[in-house]
Formats: C-alpha cells, structure tokens, sequence
C-alpha cells in the first residue's frame, strides 16, 4: 500500500499541482487496491529547431527525473508521438531505435507505447509496428481496464470502424462499474478543431464509453495540461518533453510558445497518477523535468 | 425645338435612364447569385493563397488543386470538410458569406510541417 503522505510530499518536491479525479462511490470497498502510473507524452525524438534547442537531451532528463522518483510506479505509459515525423523511412526506424534504447534506461521495465500522428501517420503505423508492436490494445492492472486507442494511424485523425468494433467488443466482457482508463495521443473530444486537436469519430469513442460508469482518458498531443469532461468521462491531457503550445485557441496560430534559455524545462513535464480505486478517486502529480 | 420634340426626347432620356439602371441592377444580382470561382494550389505545407479576400453576399466555388498529399481541407466556423485528393481540382461550394473571418486548416497529418499548414477566408462588406 502507498504511503499518501509521501506521495503528496513527492508533487511538492516536483513543484506541480495534484488534480484529483472522482470516480462515484459505488466502487469503494470493493477491494481493489492503489497503484500508481507515470504518464510520459510528446517526446518528438529528432526534432531540431528553435522550440527547443536542448531537445536531444530532454529525453534523457526525463528518464533520470522519472528513475530518481522514491517511488517507483507499477508502469510507465508513453502516449505518443515518440518521435518527430520525417519523410525519410530509415530515418524514422532510426529515431524509434534510438527512442526506445533511451527509454531502456528506465528503472520501471513494464512500459506501455503508443503512436502519435508524427509516429505513424505517414505510413499507417508500420514502423512503428515493427518496433514497439500493436497500436491499439488493453490490459488489466489490479482492477482498472486499460485501453489503448490509436487515432493517429490514419492521418485523418479516424479510430475507424474496425478498432470502434473492437473496443465495443473488449469493453463487453466487463460490469458497466468497472473502473476503465483509455489512452490516447489526441482528444477524443472536440477541442480546438480548428488546430486540428480533435478525433475526427471521437464522438462515436465516446459513445461506447458513456455505458460505463467510471471512465477516465489520459491523452497528450497539445503539449499542456488540460483537464474536461464528456458527461461524466474526465479527460486530462499531459505535457510534453520537447516544447508547449499555447492555450487551445489563444492565439491565431498553434505555434510553440518560445524557448526561455533561462527556463529551457519549463512547460515541460510528466505526470504521475495515483489511482486510489477504493477511495473511488485518481489523482495527478505534475512532474517538472529536472534530473541531468 | 418644339414642345413635342422636347418631350419625345425627356421621355426617350428618362426611359433609359430607368433602362439603364435596371440592367445595372440587373446585372448586379446576376453578379451576386454568381459564384465566384477562385482557384487554390494545396502542397505540403502551405495553401496558395493562403489568405482568400471575398466581398460579402456572394457565393464561392474554391477550385483546389493538390499536388502532392491527399491534404484535408477544414472550415470549422462553417462546418464544411473534404479530402483533397491529387489530380482534378476539387471544387468547395460555400454559400454567401457575412463579412468577417473563416480560417481554414489542412486536417489530414502530412509531415513536419502540417502544423502551419492553414489560411483564412477574409470577407469584407
């Protein structure tokens, strides 16, 4: 069982704010137990350009950042765009390569990936396939459902009908009380079409979710925190590792906010979640990305 | 020039005079129920014009052209999306506009630069 107090001192230390996510109270005492997870996002391995001039080494950071944590989590989930996007195939199998010997470096060895659209949107996921295996998928850790969903192998931003079929199907085999976590890299929500931060069928996602009665999506792709709810879906969004953007349509253009050389970590991060099943709550940690 | 001459002639003056701003206005409204066809070149990463002037109350047909990608093509503020398949441009009907502004994005990812891939509709009274 984690140590609360310990875990609350450790967001301090990380200089974030704790975001606590309620889930209804039908599932307290129903014996699962408390785990945590780190979710990492937007790692853009291979980018070069004024947004981030450091951004071979943020990776890296990450990885000591997350390794130096006191308490290790059960796993760690990547939710996509692992890599920044290239034309070149070779070059892109290279950067997943390379991608994946960095995260080697971990301490927790159970780590999750998934694709963003700058991983698999050129060529339907199939480097990405060869090296980090399925796009979509679920498991099951100590009571929660697990769901990955790719909405990036097609570059219009579709889930299809196929994967839609395949979540009704996975998600049918559980109580409607069951607690589910969904990953994803975009919103399944529409928020900001017009910055293309949408799923183009998120709605129908979303319509297979709402049966459930306790449903929480961990996303990325927007490079910043954000937190909505669909109905009574929470969806948060992570920060990323290479630069932030700006505020969903704060500005006329989706362009990276500046690189502050007297700040070159900041707005980037990671997150730790707590899911505290029996108290019926998750709860977020903001990691600032500080380790050399 | 007698009486009557004077006013076979104001007549014959003042008839075209409403001849003539009848076609005027004629043609007006032929104008403005024609759609105005304004052609568009869509290339990884920009749209050429990437910025579109319209007057306002009169339809445009965009006439896109892509050359290289199956690019999207997305106004939000009017609900209206297609994909843009290379070859035969693909006509966009968007009906009369009020005056303002209407940005457009490619929303299908094609590569490094998708992200600065938008443009704007400016229509002016």
């Amino acid at each position: 069982m984690i140590d609360r107090r310990r875990f609350l001192q450790l967001a301090a230390v990380g200089g974030g704010a704790v975001f606590a996510s309620a889930l209804p109270g039908s599932l307290r005492a129903a014996g699962y137990e408390e785990f945590f997870f780190v979710q990492l996002s937007d790692a853009h391995w291979g980018y070069s350009g004024p947004a981030n001039p450091e951004a071979d080494t943020t990776l890296r950071k990450a990885v000591a950042s997350v390794n130096a944590l006191e308490i290790q989590p059960d796993f760690i989930v990547f939710t996509g765009d692992l890599t920044h996007t290239t034309d070149d195939s070779a070059e892109r199998r290279r950067r997943m390569t390379e991608f994946r010997g960095i995260v080697g470096g971990l301490k927790v060895k159970d780590v999750r990936f998934m694709p963003g659209e700058h991983d698999a949107s050129l060529d339907s996921g199939a480097a990405y396939k060869e090296l980090f295996g399925e796009t979509h998928y679920s498991f099951d850790h100590k009571g929660v459902h697990f769901v990955a969903i790719d909405n990036v192998s097609d570059p219009g931003a579709n889930v299809g009908e196929a994967q839609l079929q395949w979540l009704k199907a996975d998600l049918a085999k559980l109580k409607k009380s069951t607690p589910i976590v969904v990953f994803t890299h975009r919103p399944l929500f529409d928020l900001a079409p017009a910055w293309d931060w949408a799923t183009r069928d998120g709605a129908k996602v979303i319509d297979i979710l709402m049966p459930y009665a306790n449903v929480t999506v961990f996303y990325g792709h927007i490079h910043q925190e954000h937190h909505q709810q669909t109905g009574h879906i929470a969806h948060h969004s992570a920060k990323s590792l290479i630069f932030p953007l700006p505020a969903p349509l704060s500005q006329p253009k989706r362009t990276p906010l500046p690189w502050d050389p007297a700040q070159p970590n900041k707005g980037l991060g990671f997150r730790e979640v707590e899911a505290e099943v029996n108290d019926a709550r998750y709860k977020i940690a903001e990691f600032q990305v500080t380790k050399a | 020039m007698n009486g009557n001459r004077r006013e076979v002639l104001v007549r014959a003056g003042i008839f075209a005079f409403f001849a003539a701003a009848g076609m005027g206005t004629l043609a007006r409204r032929s104008a403005a129920s024609e759609s105005q066809v304004v052609k568009v070149v869509a290339q990884r990463f920009q749209f050429t014009p990437s910025e579109i002037a319209l007057k306002s109350g009169r339809p445009v047909v965009l006439e896109i052209t892509s050359l290289d990608f199956i690019h999207g093509f997305n106004i939000p503020a009017l609900g209206i999306r297609t994909n843009l398949l290379p070859g035969p441009p693909t006509r966009v009907a968007i009906k009369a506009l009020a005056p303002g502004r209407y940005d457009f994005l490619c929303d299908n990812f094609c590569g490094s630069g998708h992200e600065e891939m938008n443009g704007t509709i400016v229509v002016s009274d």
